[in-house]
């Protein structure tokens, strides 16, 4: 057996956390996707050597603490309002990288006018949509994008339809507009997948520096809490049931 | 000779925020005070100081755009009135709560509801006991004058950074509709990145290498954290009203009766002290001009020297109840005013000063 010492030399590191990542212990539950979407966002920054220009603004939903994560400039927003703050933040200044990151309910419920009208104004930002289908940090409320008969503490036997309205798929909506050009939903559940992410948030950062308007890239995540299911299970039924409603893939891309 | 122009009161704010060189208007249409808009669109700043106008989709993006850019360190503001302001006070709150500065007029018309487009002061209340929800103040300047509309904007930035806390105009439908001369100030360039950078140390500009990050937020999840936050803000309220009183007396000196009115309001009461005097009443007035902090002090001393008190307000009583509150019972203070859109007249108000104090 080799000292562990005789491995942690830098010509043998193959990987490292990025410091724009900070050392703060993620306060999500074992099986989110947020610590991961965190890192990949982090990695982008990196990458693009935006660390010194990019603000970030957070939302209300599990994520509300975001700022504790990315060493960046940080604002949080009253619920649902981030892409008001970040139209703000970016017309006031246009050289410095900004992006929102928000949940389905923070997004897509209460913000909704926020989000269509920035997205409809074209506003040069990056939006991240974090779809887990619940209410987190509340404890398990139904969503916007709650499944139809899925279960939640407000609709404990399932949503539904006839009562609730079916999900709403903000993507396609967005997608519409001719301010947004960039809009995406992926997942973080497998590495091949975790890679396609990364692969969009750096392609909605890129959008921003050549000014192409609003690039919005949605996250389908799993809530292991929420979904009161163990984290190998939440991705199961995220494949099954999440993907054939929220099919994963480029919804625009001009 | 400084430029004199003849403008409305929302003209005035516009034209001053330019001057001043505010760095961004977020707003949405609502009378009686589109023309702040207006006349920003009409003046392109964005085109001279590179200053940003944007029309948002409501009263909540707007404010909230107020937030973002405050956030920068940038001197931002918005303007509606009394519906739009209801709207507002959710950003209102959080601005509070996450100690940033911004410059928030309102063009108050008569309510509750959709009420009317009709001028009108009872947004009192509202404006400096709250709104929103948790313990926070609002710095409140109460224009009378076109003049007034045109200095305090660069007077509530002042004092909006100077105790990084939102500063409301609160101004009314006559203010904001009439046309007065104004002598407007000259252009002051706006401030620069390095000026930020160097002066508002917890503004989100881009984290540099050889400072933390600067987080904008009023989230405590801690009790006892978020308990210290709002002692640290009782005591920025405390510097607040032992500095920053402002208020203006009108032949005080020989007073028996005291008239207390700010606004339109204490327009109409300058009238109606001139007519009372003329009927033999020995009739003073003062006219706070900030409502928050409130001259309670400069009221008490009134109170030793008169009769009594007329708070006379466009509202149902609203200010009235700051006055009983400065004066303590000390003499008898009564409340007179049209309400609702309707505006009193000088007349009127010495009707009342003589029914409800003098007694005849």
């Amino acid at each position: 057996m080799s000292d562990i010492n005789t491995i942690i030399k830098p010509e043998n590191i193959i990987y490292k956390k990025t410091d724009v990542l900070s050392e703060n212990e993620l306060h999500y539950c074992p099986g989110c996707s947020h610590g991961t979407v965190h890192k990949l966002i982090a990695e982008v920054i990196e990458e693009m050597g935006i660390q010194d220009k990019t603000i970030g603004i957070a939302p209300v939903g599990c994520s509300v603490l975001a700022y504790n994560y990315l060493e960046i400039d940080w604002q949080e927003a009253a619920h649902g309002r981030a892409p008001a703050l970040a139209t703000a933040v970016k017309r006031l200044m246009p050289e410095n990288y900004v992006f929102s990151y928000q949940g389905d309910g923070d997004l897509a419920a209460i913000g909704t006018a926020e989000t269509i009208h920035a997205c409809n104004r074209g506003e040069n930002i990056v939006m991240v949509f974090i779809n887990n289908g619940i209410y987190g940090m509340t404890g398990g409320q139904m969503a916007p994008t709650t499944l139809p008969g899925m279960p939640a503490s407000t609709c404990p036997a399932g949503r539904d339809v006839s009562h609730d309205g079916a999900p709403i798929k903000i993507s396609e909506i967005l997608a519409q507009l001719p301010g947004t050009c960039y809009v995406t939903r992926q997942s973080v559940h497998t590495a091949a997948n975790v890679r396609k992410t990364k692969k969009a948030l750096k392609k909605a950062f890129e959008n921003q520096a050549a000014n192409k308007g609003t690039s919005l890239v949605e996250v389908v995540s799993t809530c292991s809490s929420g979904w009161k299911m163990t984290p190998t299970k939440a991705n199961e039924w995220m494949e099954e049931n999440m993907f054939p409603y929220y099919p994963l893939g480029d919804i625009k891309d001009e | 000779m400084r430029e004199l122009k003849l403008m409305k009161g929302n003209e005035a704010i516009a034209e001053a925020a330019i001057r001043a060189g505010v760095d961004g208007y977020f707003g949405y249409p609502i009378t009686p005070q589109s023309e702040v808009m207006e006349t920003l669109m009409a003046e392109k700043p964005w085109e001279t100081t590179g200053m940003v106008v944007l029309q948002a989709e409501s009263e909540i993006a707007s404010i909230n755009m107020v937030y973002g850019g405050a956030g920068c360190g940038k001197r931002v503001m918005t303007s509606s009135s009394s519906p739009g302001v209801s709207l507002m006070q959710e950003g209102l709150t959080y601005l509070a709560g996450a100690e940033l500065p911004c410059v928030v007029v309102n063009v108050v018309r008569g309510g509750p509801g959709l009420g009317t487009i009709q001028p009108a002061q009872s947004d009192y209340f509202q404006t400096v006991k709250g709104g929103g929800h948790g313990d926070y103040k609002l710095i409140t300047l109460a224009p009378a004058s076109v003049q007034e509309m045109a200095d305090f904007v660069e007077t509530a930035f002042d004092l909006a950074f100077k105790y990084r806390n939102p500063v409301m105009i609160l101004s009314d439908g006559v203010i904001g509709q009439m046309m007065e001369k104004v002598e407007l100030k000259e252009f002051k360039p706006r401030w620069t990145a390095e000026y930020i950078e160097q002066n508002h140390s917890w503004a989100t500009t881009g984290k540099k290498k050889d400072r933390a990050k600067n987080i904008i937020t009023s989230v405590q999840l801690e009790a006892s954290v978020q308990e210290a936050f709002n002692h640290k803000l009782q005591n920025k309220y405390q510097q607040v009203e032992e500095n920053e009183v402002l208020f203006e007396e009108t032949m005080c000196d020989d007073a028996e009766y005291l008239v207390v009115a700010y606004g339109s309001s204490a327009r109409i009461c300058q009238k109606s002290v001139e007519l009372a005097r003329e009927k033999g009443i020995k009739v003073g007035m003062l006219r706070p001009i900030t409502l928050y902090p409130f001259p309670t002090k400069q009221l008490q001393e009134r109170a030793k020297q008169v009769k009594g008190i007329l708070s006379v307000e466009m509202s149902a009583g609203q200010m009235v109840e700051d006055v009983k509150l400065a004066v303590e019972c000390k003499v008898p203070v009564e409340h007179f005013g049209r309400f609702g859109g309707s505006v009193h007249s000088p007349g009127e108000v010495v009707e009342a000063l003589e029914q409800k104090l003098i007694g005849g």
